[in-house]
């Protein structure tokens, strides 16, 4: 069975850190991160990269549209 | 295979639409405003109808709603908005006419122009955000606030008695005849996000197809308002409101007309 891998790349200055893609991300790949941005907020960022199958919920559910998801096939 | 190798553009599978302007929304963090715009920006781009969609912001948290997709926007007076967009869309009968309301504009004081411009069949579309309070102006009791739900202004609870109970607006909108499309959705998860995103576009088509007026409502949160996180007021969602406010098509039909003799 072809497997997928994703990389998920948040844009950490329009992440407010609400926590919802951390919640939605059924492999847990995502974490709040330890730094705060400029405007104090704790962004979301990949703490377990190799977890991530590109599924995109994240970016689904983010409501501040700052998720993009890559996704490749491992053969 | 490294997380740099993938991050390639051939590779992207999900990424913010270009109708979304740089700005960052001024929305609390959770915010499921920022889910409908991301919607309705990414159905305009599919449906490549940038240069013919016209929006009708409303009074309440949306109000700077010109500032975050890239379209024509015009502001309405707080509860004008269904009105307005009558307006645009006779004289422009060639575009699609959007009205973007929350549930102190449309179902307190925009309840008699959303009521008649139903009626009248106008061929627009009204996205309806309900999230049972009113956001912006710091969390009153709103037309749709649950029975026994705490607001600033009712703070032992809706009391049915007193302050009678929560409108379910879009089940009246449905009763009309005027009406082809009224559904509700939610935008909590990532089907729901995916079924609330197909009801848009339907609801887009029909006002091109002059089939008469269609309603999505969007079930929503407002976790500064509720002051719960924005993951739980999700989950309060799911347990309270949607049992008074049960998603799905409330009607899917086309208006009749009867030609003047």
């Amino acid at each position: 069975m072809a497997k997928f891998k994703g990389a998920v790349v948040v844009n950490t200055e329009r992440c407010k850190g609400c926590d919802l893609c951390v919640q939605a991300c059924p492999s847990h790949v995502l974490g709040l991160a330890d730094q705060v941005n400029s405007k104090g907020y704790h962004y979301s960022e990949m703490k377990h990269e190799d977890d991530c199958v590109g599924c995109s919920a994240c970016g689904y559910v983010c409501p501040d549209a700052c998720i993009t998801v890559y996704k490749v096939k491992i053969q | 295979m490294t997380t740099k190798d993938i991050i390639k553009p051939e590779n992207l599978v999900y990424g913010k639409t270009k109708l979304m302007t740089e700005n960052q929304m001024h929305y609390c963090p959770g915010c499921s405003h920022g889910v409908v715009h991301k919607l309705i920006a990414e159905v305009i781009e599919e449906m490549n109808i940038q240069d013919k969609a016209i929006g009708v912001a409303p009074v309440g948290c949306a109000v700077f709603a010109y500032n975050y997709i890239d379209i024509d926007w015009q502001e309405a007076a707080h509860g004008r908005a269904p009105a307005l967009a009558t307006a645009i869309k006779r004289l422009q009968p060639d575009k699609y006419v959007f009205t973007y309301q929350g549930d102190g504009d449309l179902a307190a004081i925009g309840t008699a122009e959303t009521i008649h411009a139903c009626n009248r069949g106008e061929n627009i579309v009204i996205f309806f955000i309900n999230n049972a309070i009113y956001g912006m102006t710091g969390g009153q009791m709103a037309p749709t606030t649950l029975e026994g739900m705490k607001t600033a202004t009712c703070p032992f609870g809706r009391n049915t008695e007193l302050n009678g109970y929560p409108l379910k607006i879009s089940n009246l909108l449905a009763e009309l005849d005027g009406t082809c499309y009224v559904t509700r959705q939610s935008v909590q998860k990532m089907a729901s996000i995916v079924r609330a995103k197909k009801a848009i576009r339907k609801a887009f088509e029909n006002s091109i197809a002059g089939k008469g007026t269609s309603v999505v409502e969007f079930v929503s949160t407002c976790n500064s308002g509720w002051k719960m996180s924005p993951h739980d007021s999700n989950k309060w969602m799911e347990e309270h409101m949607f049992a008074k406010y049960p998603l799905g098509d409330l009607k899917d039909t086309e208006k009749v007309h009867t030609e003047a003799k």
